[in-house]
């Protein structure tokens, strides 16, 4: 763990300043959309951390802007990492797509678009998943209206 | 009709004599006989009752004695879509073609709360048809989630005797004319 | 079918455009209702004669949208709903929630809430084996298989409805604890049914397991190397058939899986058959954790006191388990009120599925049963 968070300040955040890293129940690393794809290529690579295997992406709707939090984890030294991005803009959401580096990414990035509305750069098939593809609208979204469909009820 | 009298075959029998005629009536149950003991459901499971479904089948709770024998892949060959699961407006179009696909005379149970009535995902989801009864006509319904295998014979049961209840003599009667002599009091037959 | 953009209907077979007569490529729709019965998932495989060149997945056939609706209840309830996901691990679901939770809250619930928790985990495991070996074998045409596996799970599920009051759906973990302690006869009755279920287990495999025509039709079947494991993510049974040591239980252990000795199975082969023998062996591996747990439930609560309404600090939680099928990881963003902020399941049946293109490239149409009767997929647990 000592090494993890060393090895993180020592290839990440020296590079790109802006990057931040906290500690929740794993480490988390603030990164901006800008930089996603450079960090997410050491992480992969580095023979030090070694993370192949992409565990989830969630897709979160912050009330300003969306966000992807991507857990990570190695098949070799077990430890587990989290990269969050949290400043999509909503009105225009792109941001780079990883499946070149992780082919897992390919459907949890599409059920992100279908949901969310996130459009992912570089995807090879970027289209709807859940539903149908003349759905208007993305569901998970905080300010999704949908009179037809739901009965609405706070429990 | 009292709900006693219609769980016993001889008033049933009586019933129907009182009204039809032997030679009608014979013919009649001879039809229904057939019809009745040998129901054979489509391959037609979305989630979890299918299961309780596959387990009715299996050799606990055998309903091959009740003359469900095979499932039939093609709808062209199948008697009765139990509708097990959810739908999803995804899938209803699928459902409805299935259905309109299968011959003549066919019935449908929808079984499980999520077919009957939408289920546990009644409130706050966007994506579940409230109830098969949007697409389909139902004829029996079956509660539960999941509803035991004993909860889904007796549903079988219940869809036979009412199949016992058809008679030749009505059915190809102009719609018509069936509402014009439609008790709005009593709608079933005595 | 609207909204797919290729517009097939039922079996439909329609040449490849561009192609030629006597190339022989075409596309056929195994569509939602087939009866492999997996559950509704439309295969759009794309053939040279017999020979699969592509097969695209495409689902949302029951998509429930469990995600949205856990944004407007509480945590109690959606404890309920996971039960719906994966139904045939429907324990293992509800504990990944009552664990997070748990966590959340920083209450530690007693040994012997522990105890029985991995117990009963343990027995749906085997009892999620006993339905995919006899789904299995009747995907093959094996019927036998069906009866037997059916005849033997009933047992299973008897023991479960005397503790929990359900055979196939539980929801016996609340956060905290379980819901009422278990029924006298409990250790009895798993004790009775491992006794009875060991020679049946060897029964299973006279039956199959050595079958030329089994062997046939899955030995050498869908190869996946270790690399497209991890790199697809395909956890579970499925990713240590290609000798990948992602055991949840091993790597992050929870309930009493610390306490108790048990091997990983792992294969290196990596087709069909080495998934198949993966399973059989964990049904063995389950019944020797049962064994060592069974007889010492320590005395205990079943349940610590809860507040009426659940409230979790500010954050993120997750909490990752290993159900039949592979890794479920419960990720939950809490603001501080009574509903959580976001709620996302990370299913494994989602990853092992997104493997299949890769691996039944060059097979023939009738592997592709094969294949995706190795996967073990749950179709609910994909869809959401």
């Amino acid at each position: 763990m000592e090494t993890l968070i060393s090895d993180i300040n020592g290839k990440i955040i020296q590079n790109w300043p802006e990057i931040r890293l906290d500690q929740g129940q794993y480490p988390t690393l603030h990164v901006q959309a800008r930089y996603l794809l450079p960090v997410m290529q050491v992480l992969k690579d580095d023979p030090d951390f070694y993370m192949d295997y992409l565990v989830l992406i969630t897709g979160v709707d912050y009330k300003s802007s969306l966000g992807c939090t991507y857990l990570l984890n190695s098949s070799v030294g077990n430890h587990l990492l989290v990269v969050k991005v949290t400043d999509i803009d909503r009105n225009d959401p792109v941001v780079d797509s990883v499946t070149h580096l992780w082919p897992t990414a390919n459907f949890h990035e599409r059920e992100i678009y279908d949901l969310l509305g996130i459009r992912f750069e570089g995807h090879p098939d970027l289209r709807r998943i859940f539903l149908d593809d003349n759905w208007v609208g993305h569901p998970l979204r905080k300010d999704y209206n949908d009179e037809v469909n739901v009965i609405e009820r706070k429990l | 009709m009292k709900d006693a009298d219609f769980k016993d075959t001889d008033t049933l029998d009586q019933l129907m004599l009182e009204k039809h005629g032997v030679l009608f009536t014979t013919i009649d149950k001879l039809l229904n006989w057939g019809r009745s003991n040998s129901v054979w459901p489509l391959t037609f499971a979305t989630s979890c009752c299918g299961i309780e479904m596959m387990a009715a089948g299996a050799p606990r709770h055998d309903f091959a004695r009740f003359g469900v024998e095979v499932y039939r892949a093609s709808p062209r060959q199948a008697d009765v879509v139990v509708v097990a699961g959810t739908i999803v407006n995804k899938m209803a179009p699928v459902l409805k073609r299935l259905y309109d696909q299968m011959a003549d005379p066919k019935y449908v149970i929808a079984m499980g709360a999520c077919a009957v009535s939408g289920g546990p995902f009644f409130y706050n989801s966007y994506h579940v048809v409230k109830g098969v009864d949007h697409l389909l006509p139902v004829d029996v319904y079956i509660p539960g989630c999941p509803p035991r295998p004993e909860a889904l014979l007796y549903g079988i049961m219940q869809l036979q005797r009412k199949i016992q209840r058809e008679t030749i003599v009505n059915k190809y009667q102009k719609p018509e004319e069936v509402m014009k002599n439609y008790d709005f009091e009593n709608p079933l037959p005595e | 079918m609207s909204g797919t953009g290729i517009e097939m209907h039922g079996l439909d077979i329609r040449p490849v455009e561009g192609s030629r007569p006597e190339d022989q490529e075409f596309e056929i729709n195994m569509g939602p209702q087939h009866p492999s019965t997996h559950g509704v998932m439309r295969f759009l495989v794309r053939l040279k004669g017999e020979t699969v060149e592509s097969v695209t997945p495409y689902c949302g056939y029951i998509h429930r949208g469990i995600e949205k609706m856990c944004e407007s209840l509480t945590y109690p309830q959606i404890v309920h709903l996971t039960d719906r996901m994966d139904y045939l691990s429907a324990h293992i679901n509800n504990e990944a929630v009552c664990l997070a939770v748990e966590k959340a809250l920083g209450i530690e619930v007693s040994d012997r809430v522990k105890y029985i928790r991995t117990i009963l985990d343990e027995l749906t495991r085997i009892a999620s084996h006993q339905l995919w070996w006899s789904a299995f074998g009747m995907d093959l045409g094996a019927l036998t298989t069906f009866f037997y596996g059916m005849r033997d799970r009933e047992k299973i599920l008897d023991i479960f409805e005397e503790t929990t009051g359900g055979r196939l759906i539980q929801s016996y973990n609340i956060p905290g604890g379980l819901m009422r302690d278990i029924h006298p006869n409990f250790q009895k009755r798993t004790k009775e049914f491992i006794r009875y279920f060991r020679p049946k287990l060897k029964e299973y495999h006279d039956l199959l397991t050595g079958n030329v025509i089994f062997r046939n039709r899955t030995v050498g079947i869908g190869v996946m190397s270790k690399e497209e494991a991890i790199a697809f993510g395909a956890t579970g049974p499925t990713g240590r058939g290609s000798g990948w040591s992602c055991d949840v239980r091993k790597r992050l252990p929870y309930s009493a899986y610390d306490r108790v000795s048990f091997n990983e199975v792992l294969m290196a082969e990596g087709d069909s058959y080495a998934r198949y023998m993966v399973r059989m062996k964990e049904m063995e591996e389950s019944m020797n954790i049962i064994e060592q747990l069974i007889e010492n439930i320590p005395e205990g609560n079943y349940a610590e006191k809860m507040k009426a309404i659940i409230k979790l600090p500010e954050g993120e939680y997750f909490q990752h388990v290993e159900t039949a099928r592979g890794e479920l990881v419960v990720h939950i963003i809490s603001d501080g009120n009574k509903n959580p902020y976001r709620v996302k399941f990370r299913s494994p049946n989602f990853s092992n599925l997104s493997v299949i293109d890769k691996i039944s490239r060059g097979m023939k149409i009738a592997d592709l049963i094969a294949i995706s009767g190795s996967l073990d997929l749950v179709i609910p647990d994909l869809d959401r």
